[in-house]
């Protein structure tokens, strides 16, 4: 068995990404604090942590049962969503809008969830699974059930 | 607006408060380049000198005391200042809780006496292996210098070969002369 890297190389690594998707997901304000309580509770788990071949999507697990309960405690009302320019796409991708993320951030969180790890962090469906704790399959619906309303709303 | 940085400073100090920060180091400046120091709650445990890869001391440390291990400077500003002040030529004694758990045995009880080597002052390996128990196990001495996990602060440069030859040193020899130069123990023209 190899040994875990220290603590600081997987923050280094993937602070960037779980802030973007947490941005995404519960909007500036709240990311802040889901961020704090993520990586806490990494940092709690990690020594105990038996398979690192795949810390992104554990942190990304944990990121979205964050958001979830930051929803939860704040009533599943909508939230502001990040300003489009801080979520722009590390690969080039166009800027979305302010009414796209607006519309996105009206989502229902597993929805949400799914539609911001595929578009604002650009993962692929088996990671986007690993992060929302749930099968490909079901990773695809949410992905797909969020675009169809958001379609419609943006019709 | 807060940067990605800001945050990730206030989660390293959420860490400390919560208790979870079983390592934490920092990189500092000396005149030999940058020092490596890091510490568990204990006190002091490794300091990794100029020519020692950082990041191979910090995976040593994940695997040896605690994954983790994050990067916290506030944390280690004694031992900074201490530091400091001894390259300035105006400390003449740390005063920093130590953390032996990276050394055991003989090698242990070697570095707890040189540990016990005062300021300006020199000893022979050979008089460290007696201090431990076994005068004989002078190579072993000798080794137990080498692997010192705290040097600087545990004072391995003040062994020096019987007859006074300077020996080895893990930060290489240019530096064990120039620490001495520093205590006074050796003037401009340095022993052979």
């Amino acid at each position: 068995m190899t040994a875990l890297p220290p603590f600081q190389t997987v923050l280094n690594e993937h602070s960037a990404a779980v802030m973007a998707i947490l941005r995404g997901a519960v909007g500036r304000d709240g990311a802040e604090d889901c961020f704090q309580e993520t990586f806490l509770a990494a940092l709690r788990a990690y020594p105990k942590l038996e398979d690192d071949r795949n810390l992104r999507g554990w942190l990304l697990t944990i990121a979205h049962r964050k958001a979830i309960d930051y929803h939860r405690a704040n009533g599943r009302k909508p939230v502001p969503v990040a300003d489009p320019a801080e979520l722009a796409a590390p690969n080039g991708m166009p800027e979305p809008d302010d009414g796209l993320w607006a519309a996105v951030g009206a989502l229902p969180p597993k929805q949400r969830a799914a539609v911001a790890l595929r578009y604002g962090s650009d993962l692929p469906h088996n990671e986007i699974a690993a992060a929302l704790g749930c099968s490909p399959e079901a990773a695809r619906r949410s992905l797909h059930e969020g675009l169809k309303r958001l379609r419609k709303e943006l019709a | 607006m807060k940067t990605l940085e800001t945050t990730i400073d206030e989660f390293t100090a959420r860490a400390a408060e919560e208790g979870l920060l079983d390592v934490a180091y920092t990189t500092v400046d000396s005149p030999f380049g940058p020092l490596l120091l890091a510490q568990t709650r204990r006190g002091l445990v490794r300091v990794g000198l100029p020519n020692q890869d950082a990041e191979e001391l910090l995976v040593d440390l994940s695997e040896r005391v605690s994954p983790r291990v994050l990067e916290a400077p506030a944390e280690l500003d004694q031992a900074r200042r201490e530091l400091d002040l001894y390259f300035e030529g105006k400390l003449d004694h740390f005063d920093l809780p130590l953390d032996w758990r990276l050394s055991g045995g003989f090698r242990q009880r070697v570095l707890r006496a040189i540990d016990r080597i005062p300021y300006g002052q020199t000893r022979s390996y050979t008089e460290m292996a007696r201090k431990a128990g076994n005068e004989r196990a002078v190579r072993a001495a000798g080794s137990a210098c080498g692997s010192n996990p705290i040097p600087l602060v545990v004072p391995c440069h003040r062994v020096l070969r019987t007859g006074g030859a300077l020996g080895g040193y893990g930060g290489g020899l240019p530096m064990k002369r120039a620490l001495l130069e520093l205590e006074g123990v050796l003037d401009e023209s340095p022993g052979s």
